[in-house]
Formats: structure tokens, C-alpha cells, sequence
């Protein structure tokens, strides 16, 4: 090998190795065993598609489908209108935006196993503290229902998240030229046409990031349904990954578990390729 | 007029902070409570504060060796990231031609597959090799981390004029000095960013450790918590004492590093 191409392979070894091992030869085999009757230890036969028409007729996978994508969509449209309200705030010339801002940001630091934890504190016994106090029946016993488990993990998400997005609308609001507001302002323009014609089309870019980062976050979503809800009740709020997990490691149908694997992946990168697809369309038009 | 409104907006700013601080209030205060006092009111502040909990979480949590198990996974996975991306995506970006091309988006493409489409024959393929361990997984996450740290790098170096780097190897210097010496240093604001976006990821992390080295005395913070929390669901007093250690360490870190913090994740995500 010529010595102008050595060091080339040699800077590269390293995270050429990891990604193949940890990443791409996983999910070769996987793809593979998706379609045998791997169990965990070999495989004595294909089985062709079978694994694949069985998830599709399999209850419990498609409940699962189903509240996950009930849980993205809410959870997308309270996470991007929180965060963009409260980048809105933040970025108003007051004395409290830094703190503000930091206060905001704090929930994103922690993980969201812990953080389920706390939550799950918040809804079952300060809830029903609060539902004493102010004699309201329905804040008692949440999580112990299929709705008070959406809706405890759709709050708990908007909270964790919202100052994540919040600092992506910061970077872009902060980038609009000043004099641009301040001009509209002179020709008369009032604080709502002001947002609506200059802030809202510049912004416009941040939409698109926050929406897919919010989408494919919440699709993905494992720690949180774990410690908040562990799926309960009845399986009722167990999302995808959550669903995959079980089936392979506590039921052991590891062939199974890896077809519902590769339908996960899928749709998790229609979800990003969507996302690759408007960004180069916005630069084309830019 | 316009005072009077952005008096408006900074006092609904304020009472939103006060509701996102709320949980992490109540946590604190009922922390400090009796078991008995939780099981009567939440809402109030304790009658008497006790630090009982904290002694009896702090040993039963182990907490001065998960803290530095979650230490030591995350400085040393996050140094051998932010050392072997950098260098890859410094080759990519000396190198341009169609191999670098693949490369690049082959490291990239990586990106789109969520780790439960991986995890089961990596667990699998990491058994036989009998690496399910600390080193295991260290190297797992260079693996995983290694696409978005190499992605940040290539953008800042394609910025870097190659003349630079002919210079040096003109006068003598071969590409490891040419590197380590010239370029590194020019690439410390990104690495900031990279170290800021791993760490916050990797300290907080559940799955893969408890999948790689869920061995008492080697859980980190997440995995022992999780084991913690599930002995004590019913003494709401222990389990908070646990939940606000687990969080300090990570409060102080951000009290210190709050702007790089920030900027970082915001650079992370936009581009």
C-alpha cells in the first residue's frame, strides 16, 4: 500500500471497525435471522416471510402500533407548540430570559428513566393529593388507566422535551436581523403582523427540524414508558420498543422479536428519510 | 403599551418556570418526609426535615461506586469518540473522492437504524466473543456515537483549507503530528459540542448497559436506580431520596457548563 493511502486507512480503522461490528453486521444478521427460526442460540431452517405475515396479525404488536402513533402525533403537536411559546418568551429583552431559559432546557439534562420515576410520584400520589384538596374525583389514580397513561406520558414527554425544541427556535429567532423588526414596527406593523409576515417565515426551517426530531424521538421512545407506566395497564400503554424488548428477552421468540425489529427500523427511516428529503428541497428553493 | 406587554409576557414566563421547577420541588420537599407524612399530604412542606432517607439511599444505592462506574464509562467512551471520529473524519475530508464519499455516507445512513433493530444479534454477537463487559461496551459506543460525532467533524473541516496541512508536510511533519499539532486544536469548539452531546448521552443511558453489564457492582447510576426504584415503589420517602442524589450530580454539572450546554445541543440538533 502506497504511503499516501496508509494513513488514510489507518485515521479510518478505528470507527470503521466499531460501526461494522456494533452496527451494520447486527443488522445483517438480523435482517437474516428475521427470516429463520432463530431462538436465541441457532437456527435449523428459513421460514421465508411467516414471521413477518404473524406480526401482522398479531394483537399485541398492533395495539402497540397503534398507541405509539397516538402518542407521537400528541406528543409532536404539544411538544412544538410549547416550545416554540416558550422560545417566544425567552427571547423577549427581560431580565429573567437566561434563568428562564435554563429552567426550561433542565429536564433534557436527565435521563428519562429517572425522570418516568419522578413523574410517576407527580401523578400517583401529588395528583391525588391535589384531587383531595380541591375534591376532584379525576385526578385520583392515575396511571391506572389506559387514558391517565397516555396522558401521563404525553405531560411527561411535553415537559422533558418542549426546552429541547425551545432552543431550536432560539437559534433561529435569534438569527432574524433586528432593524428587519424594527422597520415593520415604524411602518406600523403590530406585534402579530409582525410575527405572522417577518419572525414566522424565517422560522419556518425550524419546523421542519423540530417536528421530525420530536417524531422520531417520541416513535422511538423506551425509558420513559418504562418507568412511568412499564406498559401498564394490561399492556395498554406499551409502546413499539417497549414490545419488541418483551418479545425477545422475556418471552424468547428471538426470530420473532427481530422481524418486528426490521418493521420498527423501517418506519423509523421512512419517519428520517421524509425529513432528509425536506431539508434538500428547502435548500434547492433557497 | 408595549412595556405593559412584555410585563405580561415575562409573568407568564415566570409562572411556567414555576410549573416546570414544580416536580423537581415536590421531589425535594417529600424527600425530606416520614413515610407517614408522604401517605397523608404531599403538598406540605415537611414538619420536621429528616436526612434519614438520603443516609439509607446513599448505602442502599451504593452511591460513591455507581457514580463512579457512570464516571468512568463516560469519560473514557467519550475520549475514545471524540479521538477516533475526529481522526476518521479528518481522513474523509483530506481524501475527497468516491471511497470518502461512501464512507461518509455509509457512516451517516448508519444513523437511521434505532438500536432495537440492532440490539438483539448484538447482544448475541457480543456474547460469543465473550465481551459483554465494560470494554464491550465502551466499544459499542464508539460504534453508535461514532456517526453523529463524525458528521459535526466533517462540517467544520471541510471549513479548514488543505494548504494548512500541505505546509506542514512539506516541512516534515508527517499526518499524525500534522494532525494532533495543526488541526485538533483549530477543531476545539466542535469538540465541545461532540463531548457535551455524548456525555448527556451516555450518562444517562439505560438499555444498553443492561443489556452489556448488568453485574451487581458494575451498574451505573440508571441501572442501579431502576433496580432501586423497583425494591422500593411503596416507600415513596426512600425512592425520592435516591431519584434527587441520582439528579445532583448532573444539577451541578449543568450550574457550571449551563451556556456551553445549551449551545452545544442547539448546534447538534440544527445541523
Amino acid at each position: 500500500m502506497k504511503k499516501q493511502t496508509l494513513w488514510y486507512w489507518l485515521f479510518l480503522a478505528p470507527v470503521l471497525i466499531a460501526l461494522t461490528v456494533v452496527v451494520i453486521i447486527p443488522f445483517i444478521f438480523g435482517l437474516y435471522y428475521s427470516f429463520t427460526d432463530w431462538n436465541g442460540i441457532q437456527s435449523t431452517q428459513f421460514v421465508g416471510l411467516k414471521h413477518y405475515m404473524e406480526v401482522f396479525q398479531d394483537k399485541e404488536f398492533l395495539n402497540s402500533l397503534w398507541f405509539t402513533v397516538k402518542f407521537s402525533v400528541a406528543s409532536v403537536i404539544f411538544i412544538n407548540v410549547l416550545g416554540l411559546t416558550l422560545a417566544l418568551i425567552v427571547t423577549q429583552k427581560m431580565k429573567t430570559s437566561k434563568i428562564l431559559r435554563t429552567i426550561f432546557f433542565m429536564p433534557n439534562l436527565i435521563g428519562g428513566l429517572i425522570l418516568g420515576f419522578i413523574w410517576q410520584f407527580i401523578f400517583i400520589k401529588v395528583f391525588a393529593s391535589i384531587g383531595d384538596l380541591l375534591n376532584i374525583e379525576s385526578l385520583k389514580g392515575w396511571l391506572s388507566t389506559p387514558e391517565t397513561g397516555f396522558w401521563g406520558l404525553v405531560i411527561l414527554m411535553s415537559w422533558q422535551m418542549a426546552g429541547y425544541i425551545m432552543v431550536i427556535y432560539i437559534a433561529y429567532l435569534e438569527n432574524i436581523p433586528q432593524e428587519l423588526l424594527e422597520a415593520a414596527e415604524i411602518d406600523g406593523a403590530n406585534s402579530f403582523q409582525r410575527f405572522r409576515h417577518i419572525t414566522f417565515p424565517l422560522v419556518a426551517p425550524a419546523f421542519t427540524v423540530s417536528l421530525f426530531l420530536t417524531l422520531s424521538n417520541s416513535f422511538k421512545l423506551y425509558d420513559q414508558n418504562l418507568s412511568l407506566t412499564g406498559g401498564g395497564p394490561y399492556n395498554s400503554t406499551q409502546m413499539l420498543a417497549m414490545e419488541i424488548f418483551k418479545t425477545a428477552f422475556s418471552e424468547n421468540q428471538m426470530a420473532y422479536a427481530q422481524s418486528k425489529a426490521i418493521i420498527f427500523f423501517i418506519i423509523v427511516a421512512i419517519i428520517s428519510l421524509t425529513q432528509v428529503y425536506f431539508n434538500k428541497k428547502r435548500e434547492v428553493e433557497m | 403599551m408595549r412595556k405593559a406587554q412584555r410585563y405580561i409576557i415575562e409573568v407568564i414566563g415566570i409562572i411556567l418556570a414555576v410549573i416546570w421547577l414544580s416536580p423537581f420541588y415536590l421531589m425535594i420537599i417529600n424527600s425530606f418526609k416520614t413515610k407517614r407524612e408522604i401517605f397523608m399530604d404531599t403538598l406540605r412542606l415537611p414538619e420536621v426535615f429528616t436526612f434519614d432517607n438520603y443516609v439509607e439511599a446513599f448505602g442502599q444505592l451504593d452511591f460513591l461506586k455507581t457514580f463512579f462506574n457512570s464516571l468512568l464509562i463516560t469519560i473514557v467512551s467519550v475520549g475514545i469518540i471524540i479521538i477516533f471520529s475526529s481522526m476518521g473524519a479528518y481522513a474523509l475530508s483530506r481524501r475527497k473522492g468516491k471511497i470518502s464519499a461512501f464512507l461518509f455516507f455509509m457512516f451517516v445512513g448508519a444513523m437511521l437504524i434505532p438500536f432495537q433493530s440492532v440490539m438483539i444479534p448484538l447482544v448475541y454477537i457480543f456474547g460469543k466473543m465473550d465481551m459483554l463487559n465494560r470494554i464491550g461496551l465502551i466499544f459499542m459506543y464508539l460504534g453508535f456515537g461514532c456517526s453523529l460525532s463524525i458528521f459535526l467533524y466533517h462540517g467544520t473541516l471541510n471549513g479548514i483549507p488543505k494548504s494548512l496541512d500541505e505546509a506542514a508536510i512539506i516541512d516534515g511533519a508527517n499526518r499524525f503530528q500534522v494532525f494532533w499539532h495543526i488541526i485538533f486544536p483549530m477543531l476545539k469548539p466542535i469538540t465541545v459540542t461532540v463531548a457535551i452531546l455524548n456525555t448527556i448521552w451516555i450518562w444517562n443511558d439505560y438499555l444498553l448497559p443492561s443489556l452489556v453489564i448488568n453485574k451487581e457492582g458494575m451498574h451505573t447510576i440508571p441501572l442501579k436506580m431502576f433496580f432501586f426504584f423497583g425494591e422500593y415503589t411503596k416507600q415513596w420517602h426512600l425512592a425520592l431520596a435516591g431519584l434527587t442524589i441520582a439528579i445532583l450530580p448532573v444539577i451541578i454539572g449543568y450550574f457550571f457548563a449551563q451556556k456551553q450546554i445549551i449551545k452545544g445541543v442547539s448546534e447538534g440538533a440544527v445541523k
